[in-house]
């Protein structure tokens, strides 16, 4: 058995984990971080990459413009770029109802900064020659673009751990208990770990942790798919999300194709797989949307594990009923971009009790009258 | 023999070689009509394959000394097919429990099943060297690929490289189809031949056979190099010449193509997505799915048979098929002769005791013996080098193979890692300091081969989800 005594425990080594134990280590708050598989390989390191602010809520944009910067600085943070590339992003618009959806977003966001351009017509066809007839415009972000979660969640997780936190990976914690004013937890008879203050960041197990403690917090899961195909001539450079939902796609430098669109099925065990109909509906959508596209092939296919909450807004605050435990979990599929202003907000309020970042919104009692779905594991 | 069988069992079987034939026969004996799926154009597997339909070779010209047996097993297919539902040219990209999703010439299709043989069969094993993606070089069974369904060869002087039986079948063939062998390296060295050569004599028929295409390569002057490790191929459009070393000194000489292959790999990429329980097997160098004496798997329903169990070879790989089907048929409740299962269990029990000696005698190259630069590529699908696997390992601390796909593409590509993962795998136990086994194994992902993205009509559905 070893044992750990430390200032904060983490559970979850994925980007808000690491985001959170880096930001901590350089205050010089001693940190010791649980993960059950490997820092990042789970929904941070297997998700779409889009680093997106487009289409966020008014709540989250606070945290998304905290971001932004970090995004552009990233090797600075952590070691490497993570193939983060400000290539913009697209939100495509299929009718005029879609088109006036997306202007009515873009005056609500106004104050966000967010430089967005609606286009419709020649102006758009001149400009992306690349769309489908049944894409009849879209609203551009500039400053948005894509990454390669797959780097960027694992690079987080090495970054926390050169910055002096513990990092104990393939460790599940198997019990969670109070100790005095702090937290007691173990991973089997491997690891016994003793915190005054507890970062709840296990991603969709996020609420299975708050509920050990007694804290129910409604939460549901889902298995986001997305496919790539062989490199590709370059046929688009822009981040692609839609209105309404149901498709979004990047081409990488290299040529291939990330999409994505619906959700898989649960397959035991804490696994998940693409359901039977995945690849033709991403492949269906993807040759309207990118006629370029009809012909490609394939390469790979799968479905993370993500945690969804009604709101689709994350939990991120300390607990109501569990003093000294904060939950930063149900990102709701769109935790890439914010997740390391995340880091620093929970750091800001381990730390000092309060946050720059205006985070009330994320309140993790304010299901609390509602009814809960209990008891479910991924 | 129990009565009709009941139409809640619906067998498949995937591939359409020796054990894949064997098991379908076996399945309609006992009144089933299985689903027989397979990639190939016609029945017959790598081994058997069959040239299209308008093609002239003769069997002994295509099969050599295996012409009877190919003859035999055509012929039990071509007697079979009114029996089953043949769908050739029908890729299985993806399993999930119950059900096949395949691609085939009538477009995606899911084929649901009670009962599964697996007959996949093996791939080359292949291990980079300098230049080894150079226009030119082919694997082994892409070499034989060209003879068997084309009629022509890979180059007009050739060089096979690897080691395994294989390499002098090749050679053997290609001679006789007319192609100049410009040298045949085996990294096996001479003694281990020597060592295999007791537990190979369970199959005397076989091990002649093998004996018999060295001596014939010999008489006709045919360079052998044994214990030599590929150094480089070099040209500058393609392939002009082999360069490799031997204890005794380098060697070159000119060819302008290369046949590479280190003996065959299990495809078992169905039994890992249909959640059938893997072990490392220190003996073949690879992570196998457990299955016993009569084929059946860790997941029930299905069963194993032939080479994608673990490589046996041909012969064995036709009882393995039939032990199969028959276990499927006795857990579907139809009657089985006990002594026919024995005898085929013992038939496969022998090539297991011979395939012991041809591991000796065409030992498994160790990694480190390659002495590779860091920029050799190591997975050509994503052109990712041995350099790019070392600095993982150095800086990042990778110590198992999925980690080392995650971080570094290797074993992302096209292929997913069926040409570079035995090569990764072993390069990352040397570097990591860990055990081959201990690293663990590529864990199969859909789709199994690429797949078409937009096989259908274009539709766009309104659904948002």
């Amino acid at each position: 058995m070893k044992n750990f005594d430390t200032d904060v425990a983490v559970v979850g080594a994925g980007l808000i984990g690491s985001a959170t134990a880096l930001a901590l280590r350089q205050r010089g708050v001693a940190v010791v971080m649980l993960e059950r598989d490997l820092g990042g390989s789970r929904a941070s390191g297997v998700n779409f990459g889009g680093v997106r602010r487009q289409g966020r809520s008014p709540a989250q944009l606070h945290l998304a413009a905290r971001a932004h910067p970090i995004w552009a600085d990233l090797k600075a943070k952590i070691g490497i770029d993570g193939e983060y590339v400000r290539s913009g992003h697209i939100k495509l618009a299929r009718s005029q109802a879609d088109l006036t959806a997306l202007a009515a977003y873009a005056a609500r966001v106004a104050d966000f900064d967010l430089g967005l351009e609606i286009l419709e017509g020649r102006a758009f066809r001149e400009r992306y020659p690349c769309f489908g007839p049944e894409i009849i415009g879209g609203s551009f972000c500039p400053g948005d673009g894509q990454a390669n979660p797959r780097l960027v969640a694992a690079a987080y997780a090495q970054a926390a751990r050169q910055a002096g936190c513990e990092v104990i990976e393939r460790c599940p914690v198997t019990g969670i208990t109070r100790e005095g004013d702090g937290f007691l937890l173990r991973c089997g008879d491997a690891v016994a770990v003793r915190a005054r203050r507890l970062v709840n960041a296990a991603g969709a197990w996020g609420a299975g942790i708050a509920a050990a403690l007694g804290d129910d917090i409604p939460m549901r899961f889902d298995y986001p798919t997305i496919l790539v195909t062989e490199p590709l001539p370059p046929i688009v450079s822009v981040n692609i999300g839609i209105e309404g939902g149901g498709f979004y796609g990047r081409q990488v430098e290299r040529g291939n194709l990330v999409m994505g669109g619906g959700f898989g099925v649960a397959s035991g065990d804490g696994a998940s797989r693409p359901d039977s109909g995945a690849l033709a509906r991403i492949g269906g959508r993807a040759a309207a949307i990118l006629p370029a596209t009809r012909h490609a092939r394939v390469i790979r296919i799968w479905a993370g594990i993500e945690g969804y909450t009604a709101d689709k807004n994350p939990f991120i605050g300390e607990s109501a009923n569990v003093p000294g435990l904060f939950h930063a979990f149900g990102f709701s599929g769109g935790g890439f971009q914010i997740a390391p202003a995340v880091g620093e907000v929970l750091c800001e309020l381990i730390c000092e009790g309060r946050s720059s970042t205006p985070v009330e919104a994320f309140r993790p009692d304010r299901f609390q009258q509602q009814s809960a779905e209990p008891g479910r594991t991924p | 023999m129990s009565g009709r069988p009941s139409p809640e069992i619906r067998p498949v079987v995937v591939g359409a070689g020796p054990a894949g034939i064997r098991a379908a026969e076996a399945l309609v004996a006992a009144g089933l009509r299985p689903v027989v799926l397979d990639e190939g154009e016609r029945a017959g597997g790598q081994i058997y394959r069959q040239p299209p339909a308008a093609f002239s070779r003769s069997r002994k010209a295509l099969y050599g000394f295996e012409a009877g047996k190919a003859e035999r097993l055509h012929a039990t297919f071509a007697a079979l097919r009114a029996h089953i539902d043949y769908r050739p040219r029908t890729l299985v990209w993806n399993a999930v429990p119950g059900e096949l999703h395949v691609m085939g010439d009538a477009g995606p299709a899911t084929v649901p099943f009670s009962h599964l043989v697996l007959a996949t069969g093996a791939t080359d094993r292949i291990y980079p060297f300098k230049g080894w993606t150079l226009p030119g070089v082919f694997s082994m069974g892409g070499a034989q690929i060209a003879l068997k369904a084309q009629g022509c060869t890979i180059g007009e002087t050739v060089a096979l490289v690897g080691t395994g039986p294989l390499l002098y079948l090749v050679a053997y063939q290609y001679t006789k189809a007319g192609a100049r062998i410009a040298v045949i390296l085996d990294s096996a060295r001479f003694t281990d031949q020597i060592a295999g050569a007791p537990a190979m004599l369970r199959q005397p028929a076989t091990l002649a056979k093998g004996l018999y295409y060295v001596a014939w390569l010999k008489a006709r002057g045919i360079m052998i190099v044994n214990g030599a490790i590929p150094m480089a191929a070099e040209g500058t459009e393609r392939v002009e010449r082999l360069v490799w070393r031997t204890p005794a000194g380098e060697g070159r000489v000119a060819c302008d193509a290369i046949a590479l292959g280190y003996g065959l790999r299990a495809e078992t990429q169905i039994a890992d997505l249909l959640g059938c329980r893997f072990s490392y097997s220190a003996a073949e160098h690879e992570s196998l799915p457990a299955s016993d004496a009569t084929g059946r798997t860790s997941v029930a329903g299905v069963y194993i048979g032939g080479d994608g169990a673990g490589i046996l070879g041909a012969d064995a790989a036709e009882a393995a098929g039939t032990r199969a089907a028959l276990a499927l048929c006795e857990d579907a409740g139809l009657g089985v002769d006990g002594a026919a299962t024995g005898a085929l269990e013992a038939r496969v029990g022998r090539w297991r005791g011979f395939r012991a000696g041809i591991r000796r005698a065409f030992p498994e190259p160790v990694a480190a013996d390659f002495a590779l630069a860091d920029d050799v590529i190591l997975c050509r699908c994503e052109e990712i080098t041995v350099g790019a696997l070392r600095a993982a390992c150095r800086e990042d601390g990778v110590d198992e193979l999925n980690r080392l796909k995650a971080l570094t593409r290797i074993g992302m590509g096209r292929c997913q890692g069926r040409m570079c993962g035995p090569a990764a795998r072993a390069l990352l136990a040397h570097h990591s300091g860990r055990s081959p086994g201990d690293v663990g194994r590529l864990r199969g992902q859909a789709p199994i081969k690429p797949m078409p993205l937009a096989p259908m009509p274009l539709v766009f559905d309104e659904a948002k989800p």
